[in-house]
């Protein structure tokens, strides 16, 4: 009970955060993102996406509970390259390393591209990948 | 191995597969460490020496030809995602993984035959992304979670939780392609005749069936694998029995097999006591004696017993098999009926959010919320490794199995986070799963010498683990000691025939060459 009353506590203080980013988190990423948005996509979003049901977006919710710090790392503003090659590289609590067959350094780098680039850049959230295959089935 | 030999093998390698797909330096060979580790950080940690990527199959051959010239040590991984029971190191230090990441290719998708053939790289979402945009009938099963191959989940045995014959994965396996350590490639069952159309149609072939000598083995490298598949049924039904008295399990249990044998339903059904499961959903508490549990039914309301059903299917099929299921347990005294789960397939964007994604073979990683900030008070814990030992499908199997596991984790302090006695991933059995949480900060040494003692004390009563760490792989296998450990000698045999150098895999799941017979249980270097 602590916890999901945390995790309240955490989306309370977010809200005014959440709603700026929906501001500008609309619509196709710029171009030269569009790549690193594929990889933060296929390999982060899984965890890391918009949602407290992922153990990723949880735990950073805990971790930074009482600051202004959003748990989803898609939008963050905090991020540095190096920063987000450490964490790909080394993996941290339950999340193992990523190797260089599974992101390329060239993947890591438009990856880094992307969770560093302007919010109003970076277009609209990632789906999961059962949403995006949902929303594509509903449209056919 | 002399360095001047395992440096030319490095370079043989590197002319086979490109420079930039051999890794030697210590940040590439940090991310082939198994993350999960009960050996973290230990002099005795599992680590390869050096990573090497192949693209194809002629790729694969010619490294295994260079390993095996040079006698130096392999370990293939498909994707390397098997945490919990290794991850992507090798059993023997110093041994070169295989990733076989690359070869990441869906060769086939039969829609007519409900079949696939792909490549050990191909992961459950690339796969799941591959049907739905190719606007595929199938449905495969997944595991949970599902970030690993289909080729590697499946040569470890592992489970999903969808219709029978497809939810434990090496069942719906059907043809093999493995390059063996002399450099060669085989084909089992109908893949052996050169034009069949039938190597994803009929498992056999002629003569002895070879598909298992790759499981949990060390007799080659798969690099292709053909499976089954369901045809996405129209529906999904979900319900539950649940029942009042300690008493009522045997025949729970008895009846429910006999429904499932008889195919009265095909989708994993569940086990699991409300009762005591009421502080912590995903791990069962002791049982007690038949008098305090009938109480604590009788003082919280909550029943003692379950029995989940699924349903696969036509919904007025479904919906007569749900009602034939109750009929067959209306005898028992208090019984309780629930419908709790309904979708029609496809599912709807609105579905996604109140389904359990893999019962409708959907790859997810939700299931880590449950431990890294879930139930219990492990965190923040380093990771996790599975116990899983297979038990009787009887009400009697899951009290034993229940007490002597939560009996001897008190005796000998060992936490768990997760303990359910009775998952149904395959048909005929039980399988106890415990999750035990890991630490990087130096508790693991009490940690294996805890588990070693469960896995004797298991022995004991006749239950062995299915897929182990493999820090316990040695113990494992000593436990299947029928005939003076006849099972363990046919295997180091058989190794020893087809690959007499010990190059692949040595020590997996306890079959060591005879180069390295001499490291059971003790681990070594190569």
């Amino acid at each position: 009970m602590r916890l999901l009353l945390s995790a309240a506590a955490v989306l309370a203080l977010g809200v005014g955060v959440a709603t700026a980013q929906q501001e500008v988190r609309t619509g196709p990423a710029a171009p030269e993102l569009e790549h690193g948005k594929a990889v933060y996509a296929h390999w982060c979003a899984p965890c890391h996406a918009d949602s407290m049901g992922l153990a990723g977006t949880n735990s950073l919710a805990t971790k930074y509970e009482g600051t202004d710090i959003p748990a989803a790392l898609e939008d963050r503003t905090d991020l540095s390259a190096p920063l987000i090659q450490y964490f790909v590289r080394n993996g941290v609590a339950w999340m193992p390393p990523f190797r260089r067959t599974e992101v390329s350094d060239a993947d890591l780098a438009a990856l880094s591209a992307y969770l560093t680039a302007p919010l109003e850049d970076r277009g609209a959230h990632v789906p999961l990948l059962a949403d995006e295959m949902a929303e594509m089935e509903a449209a056919r | 191995m002399d360095a001047a030999t395992f440096a030319d093998g490095l370079a043989a390698m590197r002319s086979a597969v490109g420079d930039e797909w051999v890794f030697d330096l210590p940040a590439d060979l940090n991310t082939y460490r198994d993350f999960y580790s009960v050996l973290w950080g230990e002099p005795e940690e599992k680590v390869a020496s050096a990573a090497v990527a192949p693209a194809n199959v002629e790729e694969v051959q010619a490294v295994v030809r260079v390993a095996n010239e040079r006698r130096i040590p392999i370990y293939p991984i498909s994707t390397g995602r098997n945490l919990g029971y290794g991850g992507s190191a090798p059993v023997l230090s110093g041994s070169v993984v295989v990733d076989l990441k690359r070869m990441n290719r869906v060769l086939e998708v039969n829609e007519d035959n409900c079949s696939a053939l792909v490549e050990p790289g191909v992961s459950f979402f690339d796969m799941y992304r591959h049907l739905r945009e190719s606007g595929s009938k199938l449905m495969m099963s997944v595991p949970d979670p599902g970030w690993g191959s289909l080729v590697g989940n499946a040569l470890d045995s592992g489970g999903g939780y969808t219709v029978s014959g497809y939810r434990g994965h090496f069942e719906a396996v059907c043809g093999i392609e493995a390059v063996m350590a002399d450099g060669e490639l085989l084909r089992t069952g109908m893949g052996a005749l050169p034009g069949s159309e039938t190597w994803q149609q009929y498992r056999m072939g002629i003569g002895p069936c070879l598909d298992g000598m790759f499981r949990q083995s060390t007799l080659g490298v798969v690099t292709k694998m053909g499976f089954w598949m369901f045809p996405t049924p129209e529906a999904w039904l979900s319900g539950s029995v649940s029942v009042l008295r300690y008493e009522d399990l045997e025949e729970l249990v008895r009846i429910a097999n006999e429904l499932e044998y008889g195919n009265l339903f095909n989708g994993m059904p569940g086990f699991g006591s409300p009762v005591l499961t009421r502080e912590n959903p995903i791990a069962m508490t002791m049982i007690p004696e038949p008098e305090v549990m009938n109480a604590m039914v009788q003082e919280s309301g909550v029943p003692a017993w379950s029995f989940s059903p699924n349903f696969y299917g036509p919904e007025r099929v479904i919906r007569e098999q749900w009602a034939y299921v109750k009929s067959r347990f209306e005898h028992i005294p208090g019984v309780q009926f629930a419908e709790t789960g309904f979708v029609d397939l496809p599912l709807s964007p609105e579905d996604m959010e109140r389904i359990h994604k893999p019962r409708f073979g959907i790859p997810s990683l939700e299931i880590f919320s449950v431990g890294s900030r879930g139930y219990g008070n492990f965190n923040p814990s380093d990771g996790h490794i599975w116990f899983s030992a297979v038990i009787p499908r009887s009400g009697q199997g899951i009290i034993d199995a229940n007490r002597v596991m939560r009996s001897e984790c008190e005796r000998l302090g060992l936490d768990l986070f997760m303990f359910a006695p009775a998952v149904t991933c395959w048909t005929r059995s039980f399988v106890l799963f415990a999750a035990v949480p890991v630490y990087k900060d130096g508790r693991n040494a009490h940690l294996r010498d805890a588990v070693r003692e469960i896995i004797r004390t298991c022995a004991e009563h006749g239950w062995g683990e299915y897929r182990c760490p493999p820090a316990f792989m040695d113990d494992v296998m000593d436990a299947y000691s029928f005939g003076d450990h006849k099972l363990r000698r046919v295997n180091e045999a058989i190794k020893d025939a087809l690959d007499p150098n010990g190059i692949i895999s040595a020590g997996r799941y306890g079959v060591w060459p005879e180069r390295y017979r001499h490291m059971r249980r003790t681990g070594g270097e190569a």
